[in-house]
C-alpha cells in the first residue's frame, strides 16, 4: 500500500498524542455541554430518579434506554458511569461499544471477554480527592444496539449470562421493539421522552449564556421548531448559526432565518407560495404571485413550481413534511379532504423511503393534492 | 482536447474569490475555514449546480495551493468473506476523496476502515494550516444505511484530527443522526442570470463574445445545470463559430431516442405499437441509460403533447411505476406497464369524446 497519506505515521517524530484532546473553544458544543452528571441532565425527571437510587446501592441491574435521538440517553450512561468509578477508573471498568464499531458478534464476544476478564477491585480514594462508589462490576455499554442484528443479540444473551456476575449492560436504542424479547426481558426499561420545549429552551439558554452569545426568544423558537425534541439538533444548529454569525465581519446578530436555512427548512414564504398555487391557501400569506389566478392549479403552472423548488435544492422529504403540516393544520379545508391529503403524504413518505425519484414524487404530490383541494 | 468545463483558464474557478454566482454561501464558506471552527458540512443540490466545485474552493482556502497535488491511489480492502476489493481513493496530503458506490455493498466496511485510519492518523506536515484532515465523501445519498450508521458516532468521536464534507444531491436519503452532525449547505441551482453571467465570462475567456439570443438558447436548455450549459456552449461554437442565425442545440442520442419513443405512444395505441416501443425501451436500457431518466424524459415529452385532462394521470402513472422499478427487480417490465397504462388512458379518453362529441 503506497499511500503516504497514511504511512506518513510511521515516519514522523513528532509525539503524537494519545487522548484525543480538543481546544475547549473548538470542541462540538453537543460534546462540551454534555452532562457531567444525571442531575445535569434534563427533563428525564423519572429516570434521573430512580438511577439516582443506584447511586447509592451497590447494586445496578441490567439496563434498557430507549427514546428517539438526542434525549440524553448515551449522556445518561455516561455520567451514571463516571459518578460510579469515578475519573481513574472510568476506562478499565467502563466498555463502549456503538453501531461506529466493528460489531460482528465474535468481535464483540471477544472484546468483552477480555475486558470482563480481570474481576474489579474496588478502590477507596480517586486522584481527584473523591471518593467513588466503585461497585464490584464493569458497565458495558452497547450504544444504538438496535442496528445489532437478531443473530448478534441472541448470542448477546449468553454472554450476559455467562458473564452475569461482574458485568452489567446498558444498551441503548431508539426502538425498544428492535430489541429481541429475551433480551429486552432481562433489562429494566427506562424510556426517554422528546424534550418539552420548557426544558430545551432552558437548556439552549443556558449554553449560549456560557458561550456568550446573545439569541432572544424567536430564535429559540425556531431552534426548537425545527429541531422536534432532539437536543442535539438544536445545539448542533446554534452551534453553526454562532459560527456562520461571527465570522462576518462584523459579527451579525442571529436571525430566525438563518437557523431555518441551517436546518434545511424551506422558508415559510416558498413553501406558502407552493401551496397556494396547487390549491391550498395559506391564510395571512399575501398573493405575491404576478402570474393571474386562471393559469393556478394548471398542469404546467405547477410543473414549474416543482422544477423550480427542485433546482432551489430543497428535499423532498422536508418539501412534504412542510406541505403536510400546512395542510393538516388548515383552518378551512374539511376532513374529508384533510385526510385524502393525508392518505397522499403518507404513499409518498413509504415511496420515497423506497428510493424513489423525488421531482416526480413531489409532482405527484402537488398534482394529486391540488385534484383533492380544488 | 480539453473541455471547457474542466478548464480552469475558462471557467473552473480554484477559490472561493473567483466563485460567480451565491456570493453570500462563498463568504460564508471562507469566514468558516478562517474560523479555526469548520465542522462537519454537507452539500447539497442538484447537479450541475456547483457543489464540487465549491467543496474543491473550501479546501484550497483551507490549506491552501498544497491540497491541489493530488494522487490517486489503489487501495485494497478484504470483505468478510475474504473477497479483494479495490478501490480508486484520490487523495492529497490533506484530504482524500471516496464514492462508496464504488465499493457496492461493502460501503459500510470500506468507509469504517478509512475513516478510522485517518482518526488514528495525526497531521504530520509540521506546516499545515489545520491540524485535520478532511474526508470527502461523493453521492453521499447512496450510501447503505449501514454505512451511515456506521458514520454517525465516528463523526463525534474523531472530531480532533478530522472534518467530513458530504456530497450529494438531495438530504432525503440521508439518516437523521448523520444530517444533525453537519452543517448543512444548499447550493441551489443558478437562476437563469447567473448562467448567462457564467456563459458569457467563459466566452470572454476563451476570445468570443456571446450573443444573446444564443446565450438564451443554450440558458432555457440546461434547466439550471451549469456543467451542461458550457458543454453546449462549446459543442455550437464548434458547429457555428459565429453562434448567429439560427441555432439547433443538437440533443444527446439518447434524449432524442427518448422523444422518439414519446411520439410513437402518442400517434398510436395499439398492440404492435407497444412491440415497437418495448424495442426501444430495450436498446435505451442496454445502452446504460439509467431506467429512471428514460421514464422521465419520455414521460415529460409525452405530456407535453396530450390532453390537459390526461397530464396529471399520466404523470402519477410514471411516478407509480418509478418506484415499482426500485423494489422490483426488472426494470422493463415496470417500463412496459407504463407505456400500456399511458395508451389505454389514451384510448379510454378518446372513447369518451368520441360518445359525447359536443361536450
Ligand atoms: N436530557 C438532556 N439533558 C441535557 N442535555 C441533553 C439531553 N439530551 C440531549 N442532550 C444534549 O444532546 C447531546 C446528545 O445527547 P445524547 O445523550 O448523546 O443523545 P442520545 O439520546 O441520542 O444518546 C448531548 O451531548 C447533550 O448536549
Ligand atoms: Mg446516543
Amino acid at each position: 500500500m503506497a499511500s503516504n497519506f497514511f504511512a506518513a505515521r510511521t515516519t514522523t517524530t513528532r509525539p503524537t498524542t494519545k487522548s484525543q484532546v480538543i481546544e475547549p473553544a473548538l470542541q462540538p458544543w453537543v460534546e462540551k455541554y454534555r452532562p457531567k452528571t444525571i442531575d445535569d441532565v434534563s427533563a428525564q425527571e423519572h429516570t434521573v430518579a430512580v438511577l439516582q437510587k443506584t447511586l447509592t446501592s451497590t447494586n445496578l441491574p441490567h439496563m434498557l434506554f430507549y427514546g428517539p435521538p438526542g434525549t440524553g440517553k448515551t449522556s445518561t450512561i455516561l455520567a451514571l458511569s463516571r459518578q460510579l468509578f469515578g475519573p481513574d477508573n472510568f476506562r478499565n471498568r467502563v466498555l463502549e461499544l456503538n453501531a461506529s464499531d466493528e460489531r460482528g458478534i465474535a468481535i464483540v464476544r471477544e472484546k468483552i471477554k477480555n475486558f470482563a476478564r480481570q474481576t474489579p477491585r474496588a478502590q477507596a480514594v480517586a486522584s481527584d480527592g473523591k471518593t467513588y462508589p466503585c461497585p464490584p462490576y464493569k458497565i458495558i455499554i452497547l450504544d444504538e444496539a438496535d442496528s445489532m442484528t437478531q443473530d448478534a443479540q441472541g448470542a448477546l444473551r449468553r454472554i450476559m449470562e455467562t458473564y452475569a456476575r461482574i458485568t452489567r449492560f446498558c444498551l441503548v436504542c431508539n426502538y425498544v421493539t428492535r430489541i429481541i424479547e429475551p433480551l429486552a426481558s432481562r433489562c429494566s426499561k427506562f424510556r426517554f421522552t422528546p424534550l418539552d420545549n420548557d426544558s430545551a429552551a432552558l437548556r439552549l439558554s443556558h449554553i449560549a449564556h456560557e458561550e456568550r452569545i446573545v439569541i432572544d426568544k424567536p430564535i429559540i423558537d425556531a431552534l426548537i421548531s425545527t429541531s422536534h425534541g432532539d437536543l442535539r439538533r438544536a445545539i448542533t444548529y446554534l452551534q453553526s448559526a454562532s459560527r456562520l454569525s461571527s465570522s462576518t465581519n462584523p459579527p451579525t446578530k442571529i436571525q430566525p432565518a438563518d437557523i431555518q436555512e441551517i436546518a434545511g427548512v424551506v422558508p415559510d414564504s416558498i413553501i406558502n407560495d407552493f401551496a397556494s398555487s396547487i390549491g391550498v391557501e395559506v391564510e395571512g400569506g399575501m398573493d405575491v404571485d404576478d402570474e393571474p389566478h386562471s393559469k393556478k392549479g394548471t398542469f404546467d403552472h405547477i410543473k414549474k413550481k416543482v422544477k423550480y423548488l427542485m433546482r432551489e435544492g430543497y428535499s423532498a422529504t422536508q418539501i412534504i413534511s412542510q406541505l403536510h403540516d400546512l395542510v393538516v393544520f388548515h383552518p378551512t379545508l374539511d376532513s374529508r379532504k384533510k385526510s385524502n391529503c393525508a392518505l397522499i403524504f403518507a404513499e409518498a413518505d413509504k415511496a420515497l423511503c423506497d428510493g424513489a425519484d423525488e421531482e416526480l414524487w413531489v409532482l405527484e404530490v402537488a398534482l394529486r393534492v391540488n385534484k383533492v383541494v380544488s | 482536447m480539453s473541455l471547457f468545463v474542466d478548464q480552469e483558464s475558462y471557467f473552473r474557478p480554484r477559490t472561493l474569490d473567483t466563485l460567480h454566482y451565491h456570493h453570500g454561501l462563498s463568504e460564508r464558506l471562507k469566514a468558516l475555514a478562517a474560523s479555526g471552527d469548520f465542522p462537519h458540512m454537507l452539500f447539497y443540490g442538484p447537479s450541475g449546480a456547483g457543489k464540487k466545485t465549491r467543496i474543491t474552493c473550501v479546501l484550497r482556502q483551507l490549506f491552501g495551493a498544497g491540497v491541489e497535488k493530488l494522487k490517486i491511489d489503489q487501495r485494497v480492502f478484504l470483505s468478510p468473506s475474504k473477497r479483494k476489493l479495490e478501490i480508486n481513493i484520490v487523495q492529497s496530503n490533506y484530504h482524500i476523496e471516496i464514492t462508496p458506490s464504488e465499493a457496492g455493498s461493502y460501503d459500510r466496511l470500506v468507509i469504517q476502515e478509512l475513516l478510522k485510519e485517518i482518526a488514528q492518523t495525526q497531521q504530520v506536515d509540521l506546516s499545515a494550516k489545520q491540524r485535520f484532515k478532511v474526508v470527502i465523501i461523493n453521492e453521499a445519498d447512496s450510501l447503505s444505511r449501514d454505512a451511515q450508521a456506521a458514520l454517525r458516532r465516528t463523526m463525534e468521536k474523531y472530531m480532533s484530527n478530522m472534518r467530513i464534507i458530504l456530497c450529494a444531491n438531495s438530504t432525503s436519503r440521508l439518516i437523521a443522526p448523520i444530517k444533525s452532525r453537519c452543517l448543512l449547505m444548499r447550493v441551489a441551482a443558478p437562476n437563469e442570470e447567473e448562467m448567462m453571467t457564467v456563459l458569457k465570462y467563459v466566452a470572454k475567456r476563451a476570445g468570443f463574445d456571446l450573443p444573446p439570443e444564443a446565450g438564451e438558447k443554450i440558458v432555457e436548455d440546461s434547466n439550471g445545470n451549469l456543467r451542461k450549459a458550457i458543454l453546449i456552449l462549446e459543442a455550437l461554437k464548434m458547429q457555428t463559430p459565429d453562434l448567429n442565425g439560427p441555432l439547433s442545440i443538437a440533443k444527446p442520442d439518447w434524449e432524442v431516442y427518448c422523444y422518439k419513443v414519446a411520439d410513437l405512444l402518442v400517434s398510436e395505441q395499439s398492440p404492435a405499437r407497444v412491440m415497437e416501443v418495448r424495442a426501444k425501451l430495450y436498446e435505451l436500457l442496454s445502452h446504460c441509460i439509467p431506467p429512471t431518466i428514460i421514464l422521465k424524459t419520455v414521460a415529460e415529452r409525452v405530456v407535453e403533447k396530450v390532453d390537459e385532462a390526461l397530464k396529471a394521470d399520466i404523470m402519477h402513472w410514471a411516478a407509480f411505476y418509478e418506484v415499482r422499478m426500485r423494489t422490483g427487480s426488472k426494470k422493463i417490465y415496470h417500463l412496459e406497464a407504463w407505456v400500456v397504462k399511458v395508451m389505454s388512458l389514451y384510448k379510454v379518453l378518446f372513447r369518451l369524446l368520441m360518445q359525447n362529441p359536443f361536450d
